[in-house]
């Protein structure tokens, strides 16, 4: 399992209702269904996608999570995910508010565009970097939003949103200066 | 013809006897029918537990008939693909109920039956009906095969809508639903064409408001009724597709003949439809599909409050007959009911008929659904 989905897995608890609105092929829902028993529920736009969703058993529908979100009730959830995918969406801030209603607990994956080696991609390659957690060439990123972690601490607490949770990620699980050494940062929100 | 085509083998119609007065239905308009019969057919094998029955409803012209052959018949049931041994709906685990709908002239009673009082056909004398009282009989039907709970109602087009009605007429009686290419309530440019197809049969000198059994058929009328139908059922790109701009090669010169080939095709189809299927049915249930509404007496947030069924609705982006957003306003109302829901837009250019022909697609979303849905 991805690093990623571990510490997203780790945190929920058994039996938890869970929205992932991106959940792409399904194996981040997979996993929770297996290791944590919850009420899965999955939003994605690709229809192919959707196919090896079902194929494992999830319950998914081909939506844009842009506008994906409306009908559901105020925290009909106690989790929605949007692992990875909050910085590809057209417009993040009603994404991220529909999420905070509908769920109880929103978990918020990215890719730090602070890390070291994208800071040095750019100062001394004067290029916009390719690295691990930013693996797509200009031309075809399906990323639209380029954010470091101090940019989103700053972002929440604009908004009021409390930061229940965080973790770092870069080789491993990071404490120190995670905005210069963290590849990926994950936060548990609430409203 | 293929082995799959044959893996069923010979099936039959049976039919089932109800609602003799004094105990007849009691439908929608308040009127009663009785005794009723409604055609139906089954496949595979009811499990010691009842727990393994699904039922399929048919579209506006469907029967009972949905796999297998029926003896000395070259054709198969109109929904073979996907039933039978290996198939979506796998008759080695699942049994598998197709029933008919009554106004039908498929061997369910309807405008063509005799009704016992006068001992001529019913014509015009017979009621109204609607999807809810279609579902009521399939009710007796369900009652009267012992099975408290079905692990599925599936259906496509005017078959969703029964799957729907049920799901809202009898919550607790499914653990699933698969409604495909299908709505909540019929939109006018449905009601529209609906309308054009059953003025083209009431046009028709020979239908004599209704009364033309024993006589000379409303055929025509009938025929461009189906004609208009079929339009509505393929799309711009599947009739480019299917038949270009071609012309037919062996018709006489004529100033206004079959030239091309899709006005051959769809002559074709109008007039094998007046063969097998009986104008004043055309009427009563294309107007059943009209009259459909589940929104007329409950709000979106309230059509499925209480319902425990998984749900995999199934849409196809070129159906311009029931498009897209009505499978998404079905989904809305599962959404705000909290209900499990799975909704799939497949890429088919196929039209409204892609819920036929998508075979694939189908077969991988059934399968795996079904597997899926809780004891």
């Amino acid at each position: 399992m991805k690093l990623e989905h571990e510490v997203i897995v780790g945190w929920i608890e058994k039996g938890s209702s869970v929205l992932d609105l991106g959940c792409g092929n399904g194996d981040l829902l997979a996993a929770l269904v297996k290791e944590k028993q919850v009420k899965a529920q999955g939003i994605e736009i690709d229809e192919k996608a959707i196919y090896e969703c079902v194929a494992k058993g999830l319950s998914v529908v081909q939506q844009d999570i842009e506008t994906g979100l409306s009908e559901y009730l105020d925290k009909s959830f106690d989790y929605v995910i949007l692992a990875g995918s909050l910085q590809q969406v057209k417009k993040p801030d009603p994404v991220l508010s529909a999420a905070l209603r509908v769920g109880k607990k929103t978990i918020v994956s990215f890719p730090n565009f602070a890390h070291y080696r994208v800071r040095l991609q750019i100062l001394f390659g004067g290029r916009v970097p390719v690295t691990p957690s930013l693996p797509f060439e200009w031309y075809e990123t399906p990323n639209l939003h380029f954010l470091s972690i101090s940019n989103f601490i700053e972002y929440c607490q604009k908004r009021g949103i409390h930061i229940e949770r965080s973790a770092f990620l870069g080789r491993g699980s990071l404490k120190a200066l995670p905005n210069l050494r963290a590849e990926t940062a994950l936060f548990v929100l609430s409203a | 013809m293929s082995k799959a085509a044959n893996a069923l083998g010979l099936v039959e119609t049976k039919e089932l006897s109800f609602a003799s007065p004094p105990d007849e239905l009691l439908l929608d308009s308040g009127e009663k029918l009785g005794p009723v019969t409604l055609a139906y057919e089954t496949y595979g094998t009811l499990n010691d537990n009842k727990s393994n029955a699904i039922l399929v409803m048919h579209a506006l012209s469907g029967d009972a008939h949905a796999a297998g052959l029926h003896a000395g018949e070259q054709n198969p049931g109109w929904w073979d693909d996907m039933i039978g041994p290996g198939k979506g709906l796998d008759t080695n685990k699942y049994f598998v109920i197709c029933s008919n709908v009554i106004g039908g002239c498929k061997g369910s009673t309807g405008p063509s039956s005799i009704d016992p009082r006068t001992e001529k056909p019913y014509a015009l004398s017979f009621p109204s009906i609607t999807i809810k009282d279609m579902v009521e009989a399939q009710r007796r039907l369900i009652d009267h095969l012992n099975i408290k709970k079905l692990l599925s109602v599936v259906g496509g087009s005017m078959g969703g809508m029964q799957a729907l009605q049920w799901v809202v007429s009898y919550p607790d009686r499914m653990r699933s639903a698969v409604p495909i290419a299908t709505t909540l309530k019929h939109a006018p440019q449905q009601i529209a064409f609906d309308e054009v197809g059953r003025q083209a049969v009431m046009a028709d000198v020979n239908w004599r408001d209704g009364d033309y059994y024993g006589r000379p058929l409303p055929a025509r009328g009938l025929a461009v009724a189906r004609m208009v139908g079929h339009i509505t059922y393929m799309s711009d790109a599947s009739m480019a597709e299917k038949f270009g701009r071609q012309q037919k090669s062996n018709e006489q010169p004529s100033k206004f003949g079959a030239d091309f080939e899709v006005e051959g095709y769809l002559r074709y189809r109008g007039d094998n439809f007046v063969k097998r299927f009986d104008a004043n049915s055309y009427l009563y249930i294309t107007k059943a599909m009209d009259r459909f509404d589940l929104l007329a007496s409950k709000k979106l947030s309230e059509v499925f409050k209480g319902v425990k069924a998984k749900i995999l609705l199934i849409a196809f982006k070129s159906d311009w007959l029931y498009p897209t957003y009505q499978s998404q306003e079905i989904l809305k109302a599962c959404k705000l009911s909290g209900v499990d829901a799975t909704f799939v837009e497949v890429n088919s250019t196929y039209g409204h008929d892609a819920f036929l022909l998508e075979v694939n697609e189908e077969t991988h979303l059934l399968k795996h659904f079904l597997e899926g849905v809780p004891a």
